[in-house]
């Protein structure tokens, strides 16, 4: 903290002491011929540098409000107004403020001891045509700064940074029923091999990013789960949370092969961007972005053969965040 | 008819399982020579099917690695050979829809043939009549368009192409549900009924024809055409303002 005060104060120092430059080349005879100054020219510009930055916050005040309708269009058009008006802007200071001269043949070589200084000083007479040299540099950064921040803030959206607790609840707990989109328990027996089922706990909002499960069957001599997880699946009966952990997308995939010797193995895999999770051993990543092993949820099979949770998942549900790894799936207290 | 086939099927298999016996059928018996000449070398001996267990490395010359056709039914033999998914030139690529090198009869033969192996569905014949458009784009959505997009065009998925169902017949759709070739799950009864099947059907075969909301179609493959196209104006447009803005220099 004091480090940066330190700092602060060291910038502020700088920026105040600076001392308006001397003209160093008023010796020297000039190279670029002298413009007249265009004051108009540069208000223009001063007023589309200021109507890029306000179109630039427009952007950062739009992506703010989730509930607007045509948002997307709504944050194109300002990100697109706020690059047009930087380039009006450059354009008029292109046209009418850069002094411009036209010569038939290319500037000559200057001999290697004055290099450095010809080109500063073609910068600086380049220049000459400004009055308010000053405003126009903060008018600019204004404009680099609210557009840099328009890039940056939709980064937030990444993941949650405050209060991520809610993240890690789902409505599976031991002796929790399973069931079909019609409310109907699910039978072990019903589960049938090289086919797959989406199931839901009973009685649980299945809005939530914790309830829904993909269900597959396996040969139990097919299945290689970790040691821990040997009893997990009754039957050969294996659940897994049906939202990728990669963006959280539905996994409606189900790679089966017809045939093992010549064919790529059972996988369960997202539409979105082809992450792929081989289900015989847990569900880890075999292909794509995803990041993480799909949660897999234990089952048990009751006495009158109906599939219930036998405890929560095996890791948080849905897509990733800072430190997902962290605490372990709960249910809402 | 299936259930004249179905009877035909019980029968054959009380039947000894080469087919060969008098009395299976002469479409069985000539789908046996078929058989013999372009399946066997994958599918084995009577439909027993080659794994490279049983045929070690090219064991009596036989290089060819097939699943077993026992219990598969005439559904599975007809999807197969009427797509022109089988024959396969190598039991390593994927197969894909194309021209059949048999004929209807012999295509016939060989279905008849590989029901006679052992009791299997029959050819299923959906009523796409009766089905319904719009609950068929719903569970086309649920059940089919991960892989084949909602328009039925195909797609890609990991190690293998889901096929376009543009060229496909009702038929074909009906069983490629119930058999799931090649990287396809299969679909029971209990997750797709025979009338949600007809449903499914209705809306793929609407799906052949889609209408046109306006503007241009371009593929109908959302935004990536579009954004090619908005790509191709910006860039003449940006071109043009550079050209009123810049200045040509004159050399």
């Amino acid at each position: 903290m004091n480090a940066l005060k330190r700092f602060f104060i060291a910038a502020v120092v700088l920026l105040l002491g600076r001392k308006k430059r001397e003209p160093r080349f008023g010796e020297r005879s000039r190279i670029v011929p002298a413009g007249a100054p265009d004051p108009r020219a540069e208000w223009v510009v001063l007023a589309l540098l200021i109507a890029a930055t306000l179109t630039a916050a427009g952007f950062i005040v739009v992506y703010a409000f989730d509930q607007l309708a045509h948002q997307t269009q709504y944050l194109g058009l300002a990100l697109g107004l706020a690059f047009a008006f930087v380039a009006a802007a450059l354009v008029v200071v292109a046209r009418r403020l850069i002094v411009t001269e036209e010569l038939e043949e290319p500037y000559p070589v200057p001999a290697h001891p004055g290099t450095q200084e010809e080109i500063e000083q073609l910068v600086e007479e380049s220049g000459d045509r400004f009055t308010r040299k000053r405003l126009l540099v903060a008018g600019a950064g204004a404009a680099g700064t609210a557009i840099g921040a328009a890039l940056v803030v939709p980064a937030l959206a990444l993941g949650p940074f405050l209060d991520v607790d809610p993240l890690y609840e789902t409505p599976w707990r031991r002796g929790v029923r399973l069931v079909d989109e019609h409310g109907r328990p699910l039978l072990m027996d019903e589960i049938e091999r090289e086919t797959f089922y989406t199931a839901y706990p009973e009685g649980a909002d299945r809005e939530q990013i914790g309830a829904p499960i993909v269900i597959v069957r396996f040969e139990p001599s097919e299945l290689h789960l970790p040691a821990e997880r040997h009893a997990w699946a009754p039957g050969g009966v294996v659940a897994y949370s049906k939202i990728c952990t990669h963006a959280g997308c539905a996994i409606t995939l189900f790679r089966k092969p017809t045939f093992r010797p010549v064919e790529p193995g059972p996988a369960l895999v997202c539409p979105c961007h082809y992450s792929t999770f081989d289900p015989t051993k847990g569900g880890n990543v075999i292909f794509g972005p995803a990041g993480r092993d799909l949660p897999q949820l234990p089952l048990a099979a009751d006495g009158k053969g109906e599939l219930r949770a036998a405890g929560n998942f095996s890791g948080p549900v849905g897509p990733s965040w800072w430190g997902v790894r962290s605490k372990k799936p709960r249910n809402p207290s | 008819v299936t259930r004249a086939l179905a009877a035909v099927c019980a029968a054959l298999v009380l039947a000894p399982v080469a087919g060969a016996q008098p009395g299976v059928g002469i479409k069985a018996k000539k789908g046996e020579t078929l058989y013999a000449a372009d399946c066997l070398s994958c599918h084995g001996i009577a439909g027993r099917g080659i794994s490279s267990r049983s045929h070690p490395s090219g064991t009596l010359g036989v290089k060819g690695l097939g699943p077993p056709l026992r219990g598969v039914g005439a559904l599975s033999a007809d999807f197969y050979l009427t797509t022109g998914y089988m024959p396969l030139e190598s039991p390593h690529d994927q197969p894909h829809h194309t021209g059949s090198p048999f004929d209807k009869q012999e295509i016939e033969a060989l279905v008849a043939y590989v029901a006679s192996l052992g009791k299997g569905p029959g050819i299923p014949h959906p009523h796409p009549g009766r089905g319904d458009v719009s609950s068929g784009l719903a569970l086309f959505t649920e059940h089919c368009a991960g892989c084949h997009q909602v328009v039925a065009q195909g797609g890609y998925v990991p190690n293998a192409v889901a096929p376009s169902l543009h060229e496909v017949t009702p038929v074909q759709i009906a069983e490629a549900v119930r058999v799931g070739p090649y990287l396809m799950p299969r679909f029971s009864k209990r997750q797709i009924t025979d009338a949600q099947l007809d449903s499914i059907i209705a809306y793929v075969e609407t799906a052949k024809h889609p209408d046109d909301r306006g503007g241009w179609s371009i593929g109908r493959i959302g935004p990536v055409p579009e954004g090619l196209v908005a790509w191709l104006i910006a860039t003449v447009t940006l071109v043009g303002c550079c050209l009123a803005v810049g200045r040509r220099f004159q050399g």
